[in-house]
């Protein structure tokens, strides 16, 4: 079983993140479980969802207590919320930030891990401004998710991307992915990655 | 169809595929998307012959399905928490007239405190309403049972309810088998009522009955919910052979066979205790569980065969009767009476509280060790009800706990002004 956390803000799409990756698992014909962290949404509060992906039907509704995997939407809730709390100690870590790891003060995390290479922070806003217009980073840190811990495949995030949302915005968010994928794997990767 | 989805829309999808004619309902969460995604089926069309009525409330919810049912169409709603309580007057009459309405419930604590998270307080509250009641343990579950639900209900002109754990199951996505509109076709007949107000041949639905039947009527009512208790065992079996999965029945028996501690349970929170089973018998403890799926009427018979191996019973329940504890466990102990088989009470889960396979086997080593009391709140923070306790004790205007405790946890930031 492949445990997944991701935190943001109400707004963010969190939630919409968390169904994609269990998409793209069912995709690829595996089991999947996506759900939120239930309260009462508000545009901003912290936010929590999380995606659980085994290769059997996944039986537990308990939350994810200790993730292999977290993706942070809003680096500012790194000062508010603890974001790294029960984090395997070989787990992956993937930060929406323009910043290195070490900008943001997370040289000890690094220090902590027993694979620091699994930690990474990708610029998926700023990708996704570039590619949709608009500030929303989903699908790429999807695509830098997929390129980081292979969990799933490009090509599975880009069909579940295809699966949601309308064409038009559905194009500009796979670019995204795919930028992204590319921003951890690098370009060759990412072009061999979506064609699979 | 297999399909990665949410629960509330794919039960709404399986609603609109067992062709309801009226659907009136007021949004309360977690039940919202259910709901949503008919009165979305019913606008493009895809939903056809059939009426979504927006009400001003529960209660009128309700009363519309009475009415519908009573004309002779087929009627759904759907509810939560203090939606419930507000229908509960016009509840009793659905069930006490025999109208075979099917109503889901996201299942939701009641207030106070108000709390929109999950626990089985609501459907509970109204387990003497004379509503069958079938509780979902997944989201393949929750379909199924709607199906067989329609089914029933109108087979027995009953109504019934279908508990689905709300947010657990109802925010969450996961694979579904959907089922084809010809299967669901195939296996629910058009509705045809036992009673129907028809103006050619016109009776009464609901006439005034005084002490000369009124005690017959209900001995009709508890009659007709017990033969439920042959027919929902073979609809399973039915839905089995139709639709090639197994879901809904009395029971659930997982590793109960030699099990010398046995676990009862219903809802979600049977998954991870599945899981847990699965793990300490992997240690070589004689573990199991069983598996509530349908509460009312209550299969005592076959909950007292299924645990009749057993050394002890834990019985977790998602609901407290305040004054008493379990309700679950005062149904399990009732079959048990006279067998020296010790049942304990776990109440769990309450307002949202997650039941976590760490508590579980914590509570599971308790219990293996004979140290469990009667009754016991998993994962109690006695500290804040200690510090409250000592308050109510020093001062006479000690003020509301709830506001008080959160200020201990600092979820409250604001301090006496």
């Amino acid at each position: 079983m492949f445990e997944v956390r991701i935190h943001g803000r109400g707004g963010q799409g969190v939630v919409t993140a968390a169904e994609l990756l269990s998409v793209a698992a069912f995709l690829e014909g595996r089991h999947a479980q996506a759900f939120p962290s239930f309260g009462s949404e508000r545009t901003g509060a912290p936010v929590v969802s999380f995606c659980r992906i085994d290769e059997r039907p996944i039986r537990t509704h308990e939350p994810i207590v200790a993730p292999d995997a977290l993706i942070v939407v809003d680096p500012t809730l790194l000062h508010q919320v603890d974001v790294f709390g029960g984090l395997e100690p070989d787990g992956w870590v993937l930060m929406n930030s323009s910043r290195s790891l070490e900008e943001l003060q997370l040289t000890p995390l690094r220090e902590r891990s027993s694979h620091p290479e699994r930690l990474v922070s990708v610029p998926a806003s700023q990708i996704a401004r570039e590619a949709l217009g608009r500030p929303l980073p989903n699908a790429a840190l999807l695509g830098a998710f997929a390129a980081l811990t292979s969990a799933v495949s490009l090509s599975s995030v880009l069909a579940a991307i295809r699966g949601r949302f309308s064409e038009e915005t559905a194009e500009g968010n796979v670019v995204a992915a795919e930028r992204a994928f590319a921003a951890v794997r690098g370009p060759a990767a990412a072009l061999e990655a979506s064609r699979a | 169809m297999l399909r990665q989805m949410e629960g509330s829309q794919a039960i709404a999808a399986t609603v609109a595929s067992c062709r309801p004619e009226v659907i009136c309902a007021y949004p309360i969460s977690p039940q919202t998307h259910i709901v949503e995604g008919l009165s979305a089926l019913v606008r493009s069309g895809e939903l056809e012959h059939c009426e979504f009525v927006n009400v001003e409330s529960e209660f009128a919810a309700m009363s519309v399905a009475i009415g519908a049912s009573a004309a002779g169409t087929r009627a759904y709603t759907a509810t939560a928490s203090q939606g419930l309580l507000y229908m509960s007057e016009a509840l009793y009459n659905a069930a006490g007239l025999g109208l075979p309405i099917v109503m889901t419930v996201a299942n939701r604590a009641i207030g106070a405190p108000i709390n929109i998270w999950n626990d089985h307080s609501d459907s509970m509250s109204q387990r003497d309403s004379g509503w069958i009641q079938l509780y979902a343990e997944s989201n393949q579950e929750a379909i199924d049972l709607h199906i067989q639900a329609f089914r029933l209900a109108e087979q027995l002109s009953l109504p019934a309810m279908v508990c689905v754990d709300g947010f657990i199951l109802t925010h969450a996505h996961e694979r579904v088998e959907l089922p084809a509109q010809t299967q669901v076709d195939s296996f629910l007949p058009a509705f045809s009522p036992r009673q129907v107000l028809d103006p050619r041949e016109p009776v009464t639905i609901g006439a005034m009955v005084g002490p000369e039947a009124f005690t017959e009527v209900r001995y009709l009512a508890h009659y007709k919910q017990m033969q439920a208790l042959d027919a929902i065992p073979a609809l399973a079996s039915e839905f089995e052979s139709s639709f090639g999965r197994a879901s809904g029945g009395l029971l659930r028996r997982y590793r109960t066979a030699d099990a010398e501690l046995v676990v009862v349970a219903l809802g979600s929170v049977l998954g991870t205790l599945e899981d847990v089973v699965d793990e300490l018998r992997e240690e070589g403890l004689r573990v199991g569980c069983l598996g509530i799926k349908t509460f009312r009427p209550w299969p005592g018979q076959e909950v007292a065969g299924a645990l009749s191996g057993a050394h002890r019973v834990v019985v977790l329940e998602k609901a407290l009767s305040i004054g008493l504890g379990g309700i679950v466990a005062q149904n399990v102990r009732s079959g048990l009476a006279g067998s020296g088989i010790p049942v304990h009470t776990v109440i769990a889960g309450l307002g949202g509280r997650p039941i976590t396979k760490r508590s579980l086997r914590r509570l599971l080593a308790e219990a293996r060790a004979g140290r469990l009391n009667e009754t016991t709140f998993l994962d109690l923070r006695t500290d804040l009800v200690e510090r409250e306790l000592q308050r109510t004790l020093a001062s006479a205007r000690s003020g509301p706990h709830a506001e008080n405790m959160l200020r201990d946890l600092g979820a409250v930031a604001a301090g006496p002004v």
